[in-house]
């Protein structure tokens, strides 16, 4: 076997290679052949090391140097700098020009240091393509030691004493599920991956599935082992190229060493999956329209019970687990029950994958354990918000979830204390806002997306948010009354007690959240007329300040209305009928004479 | 499209009943089916239904039930160069709207049209996962990144 002195690592996630990383892979080729040092060098392509907001990324081994937002430019500098001469290059480093230049090494980086890698242990770190890559990291121990020396029952016992709950939203005890299913008497039993990750803002399944593609396959092999079954189904977004391709070629390997199929190991279990794309609908996110999209049909919801563990997919026992909860399956089987509840809080076992985003400086992918505090996450992980902006709200659980204000900002992250406090775990969206965000908008925009997503099936959901949604828009065109927020209030209680599916009764949620945090905003948008964040384009005015106005006319000049009129060296006006609202005066103005109010 | 519609080119179709051909015994292949159809036609008219329909005997209702059920699937072509607006909630609280807001009139059409000469066409789609690099809009396969409504015009200028 070759050795080689270094490693490249380049990320080709979808955020490294959305800002160019393919480019950067290919440039390092040549240069290394360029060098002549193509054979002491290894380039490897690897998955989402997290930090997307600074991509693309580049980690040198040994030093574990990471390297951000790499330009092809700066790659003959890595090359001759590091790999040549052996002096890293600081100016590329993370976190360099702010301070701890002289920290190469990747683990000890402020973004990394609370963090606790479980269900991300091999992303970023091997290369996804490669089945021996995975292997050597124990890939497979877990899922030989399960067929060969525990029984289904062992294997269900030691998920029930990890305490591991679903990672996908709703936090159902993961051995309870198995359990449900194994005790269900059937010919046939299937064993399916939720990987159809409709959140928006989250993408913390889509960095699994690039990143690590074989802990799912494995933790779905253990799974169809304890419950008797012997076919499984990852139902993937169509959305997500280069994770269904990884998927495709981890089966396609992981048959061809026989840890797939017939016989596994030399023993008499079997176990094969299958891939199935959807076709974007959010509603497939929820269990039983995921089993009704994966028989090929309209996804909607069925009512249950039947539960799935009972009748699912094809009308057979089904578990349906989600990615990040497979992600930890093998790592707990192979350190056992104890390891893992011991991480963690007393309520909620081990760690939790958050993609964070929005208004926060590192935006990215976190795997912290459970109980860290929101503060934590957003000022020690995140690096605070920019532009000396304040924090008003996260955001979490997407079109399900609520928003926690900077008031509850201490509350520990776990399944019951987000719920007590108006929100959820949901899949791990979690979205920062500053006082730029208006609450009221924010409320309206997951309304927009749930409307749009309902699927029709049952009333509640489909006429329900459709009026709640006509209801914040009024709101904020300045036309709603007082009587608005008492008739939001019922709807969200008819919507929460009679929708069909879970993510029809959790719609309300974040206009719940937002009128139990920011009962204030909506106040002044029905009261005031108002906007308080300047978001509500119908409730702002521009105007010129005359003191301050010096009528040098450009602002008139760039209207794309021409609704400003004066004469120069006056203070000019600006028609409020006609205006539109688009701040180009406020931006062209070399005086600060035009105010938004 | 004219006259040479799509549907009728031979090469097409015989691409098509292979697909169909292959996959209409596997249990639930219907969606497998229509996104290989719509990858071959570029959008999914009635007259590819109707023939998904008489070679796999599912009622057409159903096949067209599960088409307009599903974002990814078009009734409409769709343009040379597919521009898609991230609204996800990250790209939204950074600006997206704005972006889209000037797509629109920069194009002068409407989300979900295809420009008449067929060049482009505008969609709003949900979170592509890029949310690091908030707001994003991928026209093809190109993906912008960090982008002010005012990149716009530039971005076009290059299609």
């Amino acid at each position: 076997m070759q050795i080689y002195r270094a490693h490249v690592l380049v990320c080709a996630g979808t955020g490294c290679t959305s800002s160019g990383s393919t480019v950067l892979f290919e440039e390092f080729e040549k240069q290394l052949k360029d060098a002549g040092i193509e054979n002491e060098v290894k380039m490897v392509k690897t998955g989402c090391f997290g930090l997307c907001a600074e991509g693309p990324i580049v980690v040198v081994y040994p030093e574990g140097a990471m390297y951000c937002r790499v330009t092809k430019e700066d790659v003959a500098e890595i090359v001759s700098e590091h790999l040549v001469k052996g002096r890293i290059v600081n100016r590329l480093l993370e976190g360099a020009g702010e301070v701890q230049k002289e920290e190469a090494a990747a683990e000890q980086s402020h973004f990394f240091k609370k963090q606790m890698r479980i269900a991300l242990r091999n992303c970023g770190h091997i290369n996804p393509e490669n089945i021996d890559e995975y292997i050597a990291e124990d890939g497979y121990e877990a899922l030989g030691k399960v067929i060969t020396e525990m029984t289904p029952e062992q294997v269900i016992d030691v998920m029930l004493k990890s305490g591991l709950r679903g990672r996908g939203g709703a936090g159902f005890p993961t051995g309870r599920k198995w359990d449900f299913a194994r005790k269900s008497p059937s010919d046939k039993k299937y064993v399916c991956c939720n990987a159809d990750e409709g959140d928006p803002g989250a993408f913390m399944d889509r960095s699994v599935l690039e990143g690590d593609p074989h802990v799912v396959l494995e933790a779905m092999a253990i799974a169809g082992y304890a419950i008797g079954s012997d076919q499984g189904y990852i139902y993937v977004r169509a959305e997500y190229p280069i994770a269904v391709k990884r998927l495709q070629i981890a089966i396609e390997q992981a048959r061809a060493y026989g840890l797939l199929g017939k016989n596994i190991l030399g023993t008499d279990f079997s176990f094969d999956i299958e891939l199935r794309l959807g076709a974007g609908a959010f509603v497939c996110g929820e269990e039983t329209a995921l089993m009704t999209s994966i028989e090929g049909h309209r996804g909607e919801p069925r009512p249950r019970p039947p539960f799935p563990a009972v009748k699912g997919l094809f009308q057979k026992p089904t578990i349906l687990n989600n990615v990040e909860t497979y992600a930890n399956v093998p790592r707990i089987i192979l350190n056992g029950a104890d390891w893992f509840a011991g991480i963690g809080s007393e309520r909620s076992k081990g760690t939790k994958v958050f993609a964070v985003g929005g208004k926060i400086k590192n935006t990215g992918l976190v795997e912290i354990p459970m109980g860290t505090t929101l503060r934590e996450v957003v000022y020690d992980i995140g690096g605070g918000i920019p532009n000396g902006k304040k924090f008003k709200a996260a955001q979490t659980g997407g079109p399900s979830g609520g928003c926690i204000p900077a008031s509850l900002i201490d509350t520990p992250i776990e399944y019951d204390t987000l719920i007590e406090i108006g929100s959820m775990m949901g899949s791990g969206g979690l979205i920062v806002m500053d006082e730029d965000t208006c609450m009221v908008d924010i409320a309206k925009f997951f309304l927009t997306f749930t409307v749009e997503e309902s699927c029709g099936k049952c009333p509640p959901c489909r006429i329900g948010t459709k009026r709640m949604l006509d209801i914040l828009t009024k709101i904020t065109k300045g036309q709603g009354t007082l009587s608005d927020i008492d008739d939001l209030y019922a709807l969200a209680d008819a919507i929460k007690s009679s929708a069909l599916c879970g993510l029809g009764q959790t719609a309300p949620n974040p206009v719940l959240s937002t009128l139990r945090y920011f009962k204030d905003e909506y106040i002044a948008h029905v009261v005031d007329k108002k906007c308080p964040a300047g978001v509500c384009k119908d409730l702002m005015r521009y105007t010129i300040v005359a003191d301050k106005c010096k009528g040098c006319s450009l602002c008139a000049r760039n209207c794309p209305v021409n609704c400003i009129q004066g004469e120069i060296k006056k203070p000019f006006v600006i028609d409020q009928d006609k205006c539109i609202k688009c701040g180009t005066c406020m931006d062209k103005c070399k005086f600060g004479a035009i105010v938004k109010e | 499209m004219g006259t040479d519609c799509a549907c009728c080119s031979d090469e097409k179709s015989k691409k098509l009943l292979a697909v169909i051909e292959a996959e209409k015994n596997t249990p639930g292949s219907l969606i497998h089916i229509l996104h290989e159809a719509q990858e071959i036609y570029g959008y999914l008219p009635l007259e590819v239904q109707k023939t998904i329909s008489e070679h796999t005997g599912i009622p057409l209702a159903e096949i067209y039930g599960v088409v307009t059920f599903y974002a990814q699937f078009s009734l409409k072509p769709k343009g040379q160069y597919r521009i898609s607006v991230c609204l996800g909630t990250a790209c939204y609280v950074k600006g997206a709207d704005k972006v889209l807001d000037r797509l629109k009139s920069e194009l002068n059409m409407d989300v979900g049209d295809c420009s008449e000469d067929g060049k482009f066409s505008l969609d709003a789609c949900r979170c592509i996962g890029a949310c690091g690099l908030a707001p994003v809009i991928t026209i093809n396969d190109d993906v912008y990144g960090r982008l002010d409504e005012s990149e716009v015009p530039g971005i076009l200028a290059k299609y």
